[in-house]
């Protein structure tokens, strides 16, 4: 595809902005939030829709609970709060009657990874995909931009099931076309190439590009794909780039444990054993610091994507 | 129907519950036995429900949530012996392949579930989004959700007991199978509940509270709460209960929370209940 930088906004603006066109649509789409409606950027849902909208207070897994209930009366709830709040506070909740019980609840995770920035490891959860991709049922998604995050958005609203949405606090590059509609499932090709392939998802994804240019100064001519959803995982697209190049390195603002890497790392030993190098957080928690400050300290960030090339290439 | 038709019909689940736990060796009876009157009385006499055309949204009928769902015998006896599916399917509870799990789920489309329950402290807030929906739909019924008493000690109960008031959720009953006892003990021991009438009156809710094994007290009380629904008031009935109820060496103990009884045991029980259904 073709990069050009639209304009820089955060993805939680996406959400927001997704999940009003999504109301706007389907009068069956209902929002909650707990007591975050600015920060999730939920506020103009809440003032075209107030009959749909319902603040809980700081009570998340009543929050969850409402969710459910709301969807077996046929409706379909986004729940809107923290990512740490909205899965390793209510695990359980999410576990029994949201994704074992089925239900159409769509939950909405923002601030996500450690580009929360100043608030610190409290609230920079980096163990939330892993929690939720292990439950059954389930669709994990983690658009990489503003437009992404809305189409993702009216996509989940139109996916029948369990959602987890994550996405983040800060502004970043906007690239993916406005018009591009999301497919559950369909990993997105960013740049063809032979000697590596690149599957990053979140953030992360913009961090890869960045690192293309000097990739292709060093000779190495990378592959990048974009793993918004990763799951279910594209395996078909992740087999078939790897067949290609040979090496593989992923990209995520996550925990190594349980994260992107993981699952394709599982692919890969499954069926076709290559060198993989992970560029994601390696056990520890976070801390206070900027965005651009944590993402170079945890190792986020686009020399850490063309260090891991490099190994990668080299391990082949 | 009659008081005397709902006792029978209890009686018969009662027998249910105990030839339940006993097949299979494992199970709930003691707080199942507790709560059959109430929950008898909900399905027998008091929802307007359809129950051979179930439908998960239960748009037009009023609908039941237990959130306690280790007592999962007595819900299952009563949605089998109430039409939701066949009463011989009582024989599968708790076995490989079965619809009737331990705990009550969806996911193996049993009639008459619409949630998982089992993980205590959840089901007043799903009770309550379905209240929501209700609204929204313009659907005048009413959601009934029994809890348990011990389960009043997790916090979502709070949090979900602090939104329905401050939300004007009227067109929800709720219901706590308050028979003052729990695994470890009595809840007065393993953690005092307090006042638990209080304790809803300073949440904001209208509380009631009534025998819960005597037929004609439940049915009164439930027919006070159904008259003042949709009037801004949310509700809650405080059911005094017996664990083990009909089974005299189950009542007045906690030990036959979650034991089964042996062959002896069983028929025992069995020769206090009376026959009025047919067994399974």
């Amino acid at each position: 595809m073709k990069i050009e930088v639209q304009n820089y906004k955060d993805t939680r603006s996406g959400f927001g902005d997704g999940l009003l066109e999504a109301g706007k649509r389907n009068p069956k789409v209902v929002g909650l939030t707990a007591d975050l409606t600015g920060s999730l950027k939920m506020g103009d849902f809440a003032k075209a829709f107030p009959e749909r909208f319902f603040q809980v207070g700081i009570a998340e897994a009543n929050m969850v609970g409402l969710a459910a209930g709301l969807a077996i009366g046929g409706y379909i709830p986004f729940t809107g709060t923290f990512a740490n709040f909205s899965s390793a506070r209510i695990y359980d909740q999410i576990r029994m009657v949201v994704a074992y019980s089925n239900k159409n609840v769509k939950i909405c995770a923002s601030h996500a990874g450690v580009t929360l920035g100043e608030d610190g490891a409290t609230h920079q959860t980096l163990e939330d995909v892993g929690m939720m991709k292990m439950l059954p049922n389930m669709t994990v998604l983690v658009p990489c931009d503003y437009n992404q995050t809305k189409a993702a958005t009216i996509a989940a609203a139109e996916h029948n099931g369990p959602v987890y949405l994550r996405f983040g606090r800060p502004k970043v590059a906007n690239f993916t076309p406005a018009d591009e509609p999301f497919i559950i499932g369909k990993a997105q090709m960013i740049q063809e190439g032979t000697d590596v392939s690149i599957f990053a998802c979140g953030h992360l994804v913009w961090k890869a590009i960045e690192a293309l240019p000097i990739l292709k100064e060093m000779g190495i001519n990378a592959e990048l794909i974009n793993i918004h959803t990763i799951k279910p995982l594209d395996v078909e697209a992740v087999l078939k780039s790897v067949a290609k190049t040979g090496c593989v390195v992923t990209a995520e603002e996550h925990m190594r444990n349980g994260g992107l890497g993981d699952s394709i790392a599982q692919v890969l030993a499954l069926n076709n054993p290559k060198p993989i190098e992970m560029v994601a957080v390696d056990d520890v928690f976070g801390q206070s610091g900027t965005p651009d400050e944590l993402l170079k300290h945890y190792h986020l960030d686009t020399p850490d994507i063309v260090e891991a090339v490099k190994k990668a290439v080299a391990r082949k | 129907m009659t008081i005397n038709e709902l006792k029978d019909v209890a009686s018969q689940v009662r027998r249910d519950i105990i030839r339940m736990v006993h097949g299979c060796q494992s199970g709930h009876p003691g707080g199942s036995l507790g709560a059959t009157d109430i929950v008898t009385a909900l399905y027998f006499d008091q929802m307007h429900i359809d129950p051979k055309h179930f439908t998960m949204d239960g748009a037009g009928e009023d609908m039941f949530f237990l959130s306690n769902g280790h007592i999962s015998p007595m819900l299952y006896s009563i949605l089998a012996r109430r039409g939701y599916f066949p009463v011989k399917e009582l024989a599968t509870f708790r076995r490989l392949g079965t619809r009737l799990q331990g705990h009550p789920t969806p996911v193996e489309g049993l009639p008459g579930i619409r949630v998982a329950s089992g993980s205590l402290g959840q089901g007043l807030s799903v009770a309550a989004g379905v209240a929501q929906a209700k609204k929204l739909n313009g659907d005048n019924s009413l959601v009934f959700c029994l809890m348990g008493d011990g389960e009043q000690e997790e916090g979502q109960i709070w949090e979900a007991a602090m939104y329905i008031p401050a939300k004007n959720v009227d067109n929800l009953v709720a219901i706590i199978d308050y028979n003052k006892k729990q695994i470890d003990g009595p809840t007065d021991e393993v953690m005092n509940l307090g006042d638990l009438k209080a304790k809803y009156e300073s949440f904001g809710w209208k509380v009631y509270e009534c025998n819960g094994n005597d037929m004609q007290q439940i049915v009164d009380t439930l027919n006070v709460s159904r008259a003042n629904a949709h009037k801004g008031q949310s509700q809650i009935i405080l059911a005094h209960t017996e664990m083990g109820m009909g089974v005299d060496f189950m009542m007045g103990t906690h030990k036959w929370h979650g034991t089964p009884p042996n062959d002896e045991q069983a028929a025992n029980a069995l020769s206090q209940l009376k026959e009025t259904l047919g067994d399974y």
